[in-house]
């Protein structure tokens, strides 16, 4: 009994670390090709459109409601102790430290790195990436890298249009419909907002997330057992891991670039 | 490199290939002739696709060695690898064409990414390939648009794009209707001797390919059984090679895939599957 | 080709919209003016107890931002909190005898120095120290007081 179970543990542990071996060489052989992206900008461009310009819309009216929200609540918060010249404050630092990347990068994996996954995924099913290497194309170049640098590229823009559609969310809440002072609302968000400690540190968490949700997509997707109920699989794989991954490294980069 | 005229173009040594347990190849040797069409039959599962994939270094084998050209298919680098990959066409039984472009941008791919020829050259070469299988009216529809015998004849016109010198056909009759069957045999026959390419036909159309084949290997159980011309095959005395050409279901090929046997099977009911 | 210039267009459109919100987040959010803000003049002042005033907090006169601390140091000889701040040129007539307190805006909000000219005929120049300091008023004290009057009013 014992022994069974000693040696599914082993076997767990041993395939975990074949998926990690593998998830990184996926990753060597994806930054490795992204020179020979760069010689064929139509490619990329292609790509910038399905991952980030078919992300945008969600991404304005998540922005937007997120930041109203904020508005909201944070008024109701800040209200209690007179403090509610600190609502731009307050709403500008939740979104641009933590909301804008994370919440955009988890909107990423649902909406972009669900459909990489599965478009990569089938592509492997039908033989189309074998196809490819039989004609002298390697699909990391073709394929894989263009997507993984498209998505490199579009999470910190998405992010920046989420923190900046959701300042206005909050300014819509906040002045408009609760009577914050307008100019208290943006000089004290411009007296606390640090542009290098705030706004670069948001943007470059969101550029770790950006590597790290299109690596876990294309990852899955060349991993997917070539079936459409493999594929399927990992199409949730990609969200749940992805998002996992943000979470716990948005807590991480947090304490390291936040924490004094 | 071996420019060697009359030697085989590929050569295949010992060659073993496992999956896992199974193994499916176990010391096969096989040459394929220079300029000739050479047919690869067998039964379904024998491992016909898996030979095709092993010539084209997509699968590495457990021991034995493939020479194309010369050249050890497993021991290249991957620059040389595809270099070599330039000069071999691979039609997919499954086609394998590109979802995301249209047909004459499958035949275009291959050009594309290897040329530099100019948008107008392109284009005549592409519509020379899909004229040559008959789809030049169908460049326009996407691959979820064409029914499986036309999407074969696109990869078919795919496979042939660059004017490789050896070109792998992986049971391209299979769904065509007895008319465009006809064409595309004489299709092989003649790219075949135009181009002088080398030619690899992987079917189970007994007659089509007998009339066009100049050699024939029939594969089982992991082994070349027989070979050779197909009069020589037809006339020869060998079992496997009388039931593979006149399509007995009794004989030494098995039509089952390995399993216990039959009766025993059904007699053990459900525990018949846990064991 | 008519669908790849739509592409390029939603492409092109999409990073000029990144771009915008970037310019955006660190025009207005955050305050980009002053990361290259060598223009102005610095003056100091010492504080007995700074509480959580940080470099960078604003500096106002009446209420009016005026410039900005650059720098919170302890002073060892004294044991002050030495505090430099900018303030910017276009304020270039504030008396030499102007006193600095540190106030917190709102009960919970950030630090911030608040100036508050006196009737001297010079005015600041650069390297000038502020000799009239009143410190900031410390949290605990504040909230003990707080929570003292809250205690009253529950027993009234
Ligand atoms: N990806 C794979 N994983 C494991 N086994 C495989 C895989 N692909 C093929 N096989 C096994 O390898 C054997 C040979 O397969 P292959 O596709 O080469 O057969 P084939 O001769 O081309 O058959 P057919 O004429 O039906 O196309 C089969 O028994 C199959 O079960
Ligand atoms: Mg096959």
């Amino acid at each position: 009994m014992i022994l069974d179970w000693l040696q599914s543990l082993g076997q767990r542990a041993l395939s975990f670390f074949q998926r990690l071996g593998r998830g990184h060489i996926t990753l060597y052989y994806l930054l490795i090709s992204i020179p020979s992206v760069l010689m064929r900008p139509r490619l990329l461009l292609q790509q910038v459109y399905s991952v980030g310009v078919l992300t945008l819309l969600i991404i304005l009216v998540s922005g937007l409601f997120v930041g109203m929200v904020l508005g909201l609540q944070g008024y109701n918060t800040l209200a209690r102790f007179g403090a509610e010249q600190a609502l731009g404050t307050a709403v500008a630092l939740t979104l641009v430290r933590e909301m804008a990347p994370v919440v955009t990068a988890l909107l990423f994996a649902g909406r972009a790195g669900s459909a990489l996954t599965a478009e990569i995924g089938l592509m492997k099913a039908t033989e189309q990436l074998s196809g490819m290497e039989m004609m002298a194309v390697d699909p990391n170049k073709r394929v894989l890298a263009p997507r993984f640098l498209a998505g490199v590229i579009a999470m910190p823009l998405l992010a920046a249009i989420f923190a900046a559609v959701g300042v206005m969310g909050g300014y819509f809440v906040g002045v408009g419909l609760l009577g914050v002072d307008e100019g208290a609302f943006w000089s004290q968000m411009q007296a606390n907002v640090d542009l290098r400690d705030d706004v670069f540190n948001g943007i470059i968490k969101s550029m770790v997330f950006g590597v790290v949700a299109v690596w876990i997509a294309i990852y899955e997707g060349q991993d997917a057992t070539p079936t459409s109920e493999g594929v399927s699989r990992a199409t949730t794989r990609t969200v749940v891991h992805t998002s996992l991954a943000v979470l716990g490294l948005n807590f991480i980069l947090t304490a390291l670039m936040f924490g004094e | 490199m071996a420019q060697d005229e009359t030697a085989p173009l590929v050569r295949i040594r010992g060659l073993r290939f496992a999956r896992g347990e199974r193994v499916i190849f176990d010391g096969v040797d096989l040459d394929i002739r220079r300029g000739g069409i050479t047919a690869i039959m067998g039964p379904s599962g024998t491992g016909k696709t898996t030979l095709l994939k092993l010539i084209g270094g997509q699968l590495r084998p457990q021991a034995g060695s493939i020479e194309v050209d010369g050249l050890d298919v497993h021991r290249l680098s991957r620059d040389k690898l595809f270099e070599l990959r330039k000069r071999m066409g691979l039609l997919f039984q499954s086609g394998a064409l590109l979802t995301d472009l249209n047909v004459f941008e499958n035949v275009a791919f291959p050009l594309r990414e290897h040329t530099r020829l100019p948008e107008s050259m392109i284009r005549d070469l592409v519509l020379m390939k899909l004229e040559a299988v008959g789809l030049r009216g169908a460049r326009a529809l996407m691959p979820s648009e064409l029914s499986g015998g036309m999407a074969r004849r696109v990869a078919l016109a795919r496979a042939i794009a660059l004017d490789p010198m050896m070109v792998m056909y992986d049971e391209p009759f299979t769904g065509q209707d007895p008319i465009s069957m006809g064409v595309l045999v004489k299709l092989i026959r003649r790219l075949n001797d135009a181009l002088s390419l080398t030619s690899i036909v992987v079917s189970h159309d007994v007659q089509e390919t007998a009339a066009i084949a100049d050699y024939i290997y029939l594969l089982s159980g992991g082994k070349v059984v027989a070979h050779g011309s197909p009069e020589e095959l037809g006339r020869a005395d060998s079992a496997w090679a009388q039931q593979f050409m006149q399509g007995l279901p009794d004989g030494p090929v098995p039509f089952h895939y390995p399993a216990a046997d039959y009766a025993t099977d059904l007699l053990a009911g459900d525990e018949g599957d846990k064991a | 080709m008519m669908h790849a210039r739509h592409i390029e267009i939603a492409v092109g459109a999409f990073v000029a919209a990144g771009m915008a919100a970037l310019f955006l987040l660190a025009m207005q959010v955050s305050n980009l003016s002053v990361v290259g803000g060598d223009e102005g003049y610095q003056v100091s002042a010492r504080f007995d107890n700074i509480s959580g005033l940080k470099v960078r907090a604003p500096v106002t006169v009446a209420g009016v931002r005026v410039g900005r601390v650059t720098a919170v140091e302890f002073d060892p000889n004294t044991y002050q909190a030495l505090v430099t701040m900018r303030i910017h040129p276009r304020y270039n007539q504030l008396p030499l005898d102007t006193s600095a307190s540190i106030f917190t805006s709102g009960l919970i909000g950030e630090q911030y120095v608040s100036l508050e000219p006196g009737g001297d005929m010079e005015y600041l120049t650069e390297g000038s120290e502020l000799i009239l300091t009143q410190s900031a008023l410390v949290l605990e004290q504040l909230i003990g007081q707080f929570l003292f009057s809250m205690g009253s009013g529950d027993k009234e």
